[in-house]
């Protein structure tokens, strides 16, 4: 019973938040965003506390729930371990030891990045983001080619319930860290299941830890039990220790497959009955954990203390724009790279396609994270989806009258490149697009208008550098700031102008 | 038949062919053909004041002969508004939606088998359909309202009178259509001047970005040599940018002027449109050099005291 629910729970919510992930029309409402906002990593970085307490307390009730059936990554491991059965009809697990030292070092080593200011660890291991970039680079790609199929066998039938989106890549260096995390932890679980979750990942490690201590467990009855074996060759996290009757408390992740097979009803996830089964690990390595947790409640602390004394790294590089755009929301590249995870919700969520994981704009630590590009689009001035998403606080909230006048970046213009100077005719595309008219057009020689820029009440939305027709070197575009502004808007009165005749 | 009579046959059915060849021609036949039982008082041009959208138009179209004239039983008729820019019809960024829905109403009316309503827009195309109001209009009104915002939506079609612009990639709702119905918001533009009728077309075009790199102004015209022109050009200028156009930043850029007017012949409404827009922000008619350029393809005449034209106030 207790393995179907958590069978329902989880393929539930891994459909919903992928599809949510992947739903470019808007026909999931707005609220599913939660979904990615319980998400562990994501919730720690944004501070989120009732998140964040209310998976301590459910991980003290019942154990690793969050690995079994919140987390995405863990229940596509799940999926493939399933299919792998189809293959390999005798698949069996064995018993392992715990790799305790590989799995507090890479806990510290991330930490310890982080702390650095190199989040880009804890984005490339957090399972939640790991499986948003998945699905943004590898699966979504998919899912487009697939709508615009649906486009073309309906249109043909003269509906047009599809519209056809384009297929593109985003980043190639965001395609090859997703293609090779898909691989790796799906190889990884079609061999032997949770290994990601018990090795590598940080999230499953101190969880592990905390789910020692928790109420519920899964118990064997040594009364009952025969020793037959079948629940450790069943555990896909090789956490059962069949011969002493053990289990691995910290690997344990509450799939209840064991439950399920074991014919003597031996297993039992209980409330600690008469007697309390102990199998605690050797005092050293127990301190050396709460050595570890402790270090890493500090450094979690200190980060906010330091998060805002750091200085911005860019690199340099041969483009016009030597400042990255962070996206809106973001405060500045400092905050976004100490918040952000990438796990690119943000940029699959863009209408507009303005966000791109970036590569080396925001320097080593910043590969990844998202920023604004404006080859496939600019950023619409009415539109604040990608802080609304955001569920590491990389992106703060904007209402749409704050998204209004916050400056993001700075235009800059070229004359020696405008249509209008070199080959005097007329154009104004860049003015056209410009939501604050920091772009204005204004009178040129023989009846012609000429671009000018006021940096002032430019927001940075790049509708101007996207749209400027001029090859290979755009005449205007936009300069990342390391920190957005707050520009001023004047309010223009409203004339009242009556019109009487025809005028001809 | 004597030998006489086949030659002269024969030189009639080649001259016939040759005039059949003529995209300007054809322009004029296709309008006859549309106006199979012209009507005694038949305008050029009909301008309309004072009224609300969907009352102005009524006037206006059945002072040009109902809407029958244009829209023959069995159409294909596409109703081509401007939807450009993410903006609620108070901003007078788009066309005004009661009268996009007023046009497809009467198209059904008349018989049209299918109105298809679509525009290439600037700004998101779903956030500018849902915003402007038009898809909502539109759709209620009984269009189908279609995306424009990928290339395979578009064909390549030869413009061989164009002057810089030589061929374009035309939206398939375009080509497909027995007529269309060219729907503009009357509105300043920071490069072209204005955004009327002609304007209008980069909105069934792909490649946007090749007009404002070859001249705008004379590719505005060139666009406008298309051989399948708009059987109708009605300039929404119930609302009008006077500032900051096409977009506009705010309220304090919009005129509520109240006019409408419709006319086959483009330069002439856009002449029109200019001057009734003089009005309001000083526009002579020289600096939009579209226009002009326009009347050199032939397309129309910015002489409109020489037309029928219809004044009325409402």
């Amino acid at each position: 019973m207790l393995r179907k629910i958590r069978i329902v729970v989880s393929v539930t919510l891994f459909a919903l938040i992928t599809l949510y992930f992947l739903d470019f029309a808007g026909f999931m409402p707005q609220g599913f965003h939660s979904l990615t906002k319980i998400q562990i990593i994501p919730a720690l970085l944004a501070l989120n506390i009732d998140v964040l307490v209310g998976l301590l307390i459910l991980t003290l009730l019942f154990g690793r729930v969050y690995c079994s059936s919140i987390c995405p990554m863990g229940i596509y491991q799940d999926i493939v371990n399933r299919l792998s059965k189809r293959f390999q009809k005798k698949k069996r697990f064995k018993f392992s030891k715990a790799q305790t030292v590989l799995r507090w070092s890479v806990v510290s080593v991330t930490l310890i990045a982080f702390l650095f200011g190199f989040t880009f660890l804890l984005g490339l291991l957090d399972p939640y983001s790991a499986f948003g970039r998945m699905t943004v680079h590898v699966l979504k790609p998919a899912y487009l080619a697939g709508n615009n199929l649906l486009e073309s066998i309906f249109t043909q039938f003269g509906s047009n319930t599809f519209y056809k989106m384009g297929v593109y890549v985003a980043s190639v260096s965001s395609l090859v860290i997703a293609l090779v995390t898909l691989l790796t932890i799906g190889y990884l679980a079609w061999i032997n299941g949770r290994i990601y979750c018990n090795t590598i990942c940080p999230v499953g490690t101190v969880l592990g830890f905390v789910s020692r201590y928790s109420l519920f467990k899964i118990r064997i009855d040594e009364n009952l039990c025969n020793s037959c074996g079948l629940c450790g060759r069943k555990c896909k996290a090789s956490c059962i220790d069949t011969k002493s009757h053990e289990i691995d408390y910290s690997r344990c992740i509450n799939c209840f497959d064991c439950l399920e097979v074991c014919s003597q009803n031996a297993m039992k996830f209980t409330y600690p009955a008469q007697k309390p089964i102990q199998h605690n690990a050797n005092g050293i390595d127990e301190s050396k954990r709460r050595f570890m947790m402790a270090v890493g409640v500090a450094g979690l602390a200190a980060t906010q203390v330091f998060a805002d004394s750091k200085l911005i790294k860019t690199s340099k590089k041969q483009a016009k724009r030597t400042t990255a755009i962070s996206p809106p929301g973001s405060t500045s590249a400092d905050h976004l790279l100490d918040k952000c995870t990438s796990c690119h919700l943000c940029v699959s969520k863009c209408p507009s396609n303005v966000i791109k994981p970036a590569f080396t704009e925001y320097g080593l630590g910043g590969i990844m994270q998202p920023m604004l590009s404006f080859e496939k689009g600019f950023c619409n001035y009415d539109c604040t989806i990608c802080s609304d998403v955001c569920p590491s606080g990389a992106l703060l909230p904007l209402t749409l009258e704050q998204k209004h006048v916050t400056q993001m970046g700075q235009v800059q213009f070229i004359i020696e490149n405008c249509i209008v100077h070199t080959d005097g005719t007329s154009c104004g595309a860049c003015s056209e697009h410009c939501p604050t008219q920091a772009v204005s057009m204004i009178p040129y020689k023989n009846d012609l208008t000429i671009p000018h820029i006021n940096t002032e009440i430019c927001v940075g939305c790049g509708g101007c550098e996207y749209v400027c027709p001029t090859m290979p070197y755009k005449a205007i575009y936009v300069e990342g700031i390391a920190n957005h502004n707050i520009i001023e808007i004047k309010k223009e009165k409203v004339e009242e102008i009556k019109v009487d005749d025809f005028g001809f | 038949m004597d030998r006489r009579n086949f030659l002269k046959a024969l030189a009639l059915t080649g001259a016939t062919l040759t005039i059949k060849q003529s995209g300007a021609v054809t322009l004029m036949t296709q309008h006859f053909n549309a106006a199979s039982a012209p009507a005694a008082n038949a305008y050029d041009l009909v301008a309309v004041m004072g009224g609300e959208p969907v009352a102005m138009f009524r006037k206006g179209i059945a002072e040009m002969g109902g809407m029958a004239k244009f829209v023959k039983k069995g159409y294909k008729v596409v109703v081509k508004p401007n939807i450009g820019w993410d903006k609620k019809p108070e901003l007078a960024g788009d066309t005004n939606p009661d009268l996009v829905a007023e046009i497809i109403r009467q198209c059904i009316k008349a018989g049209a088998k299918e109105v298809i309503v679509f525009d290439h827009t600037c700004d998101d195309w779903r956030k500018c359909y849902a915003n402007s109001g038009i898809e909502a209009a539109a759709k209620a009104a009984g269009a189908k309202v279609l995306p424009a915002h990928e290339e395979s939506y578009y064909r390549t079609v030869s413009l061989p009178k164009g002057k810089n612009l030589k061929s374009a990639k035309i939206h398939e709702a375009i080509l497909d259509s027995d007529v269309w119905i060219n729907v503009p918001v009357l509105k300043n533009h920071g490069g072209a001047k204005m955004s009327i009728s002609m304007k209008n077309h980069m909105g069934i075009v792909w490649d946007r970005g090749f007009f404002h790199s070859h001249d705008l102004q004379q590719c505005i015209a060139d666009i406008c040599t298309l051989e399948k022109a708009a059987v109708l050009n009605v300039v929404d200028a119930y609302r009008l940018i006077k500032t900051n156009g096409p977009r506009g930043k705010s309220e304090a850029d919009v005129v509520l002027s109240k006019g409408l007017f419709i006319s086959q012949d483009i330069v002439a409404v856009d002449t029109a449109a200019t001057s009734f827009f003089n009005q309001v922000r000083d526009m002579p008619l020289e600096s939009v050099g579209h226009i002009a350029k326009a009347q050199a393809h032939n397309l129309g005449t910015m002489d409109i005291d020489k037309l029928n034209v219809k004044k009325i106030k409402m």
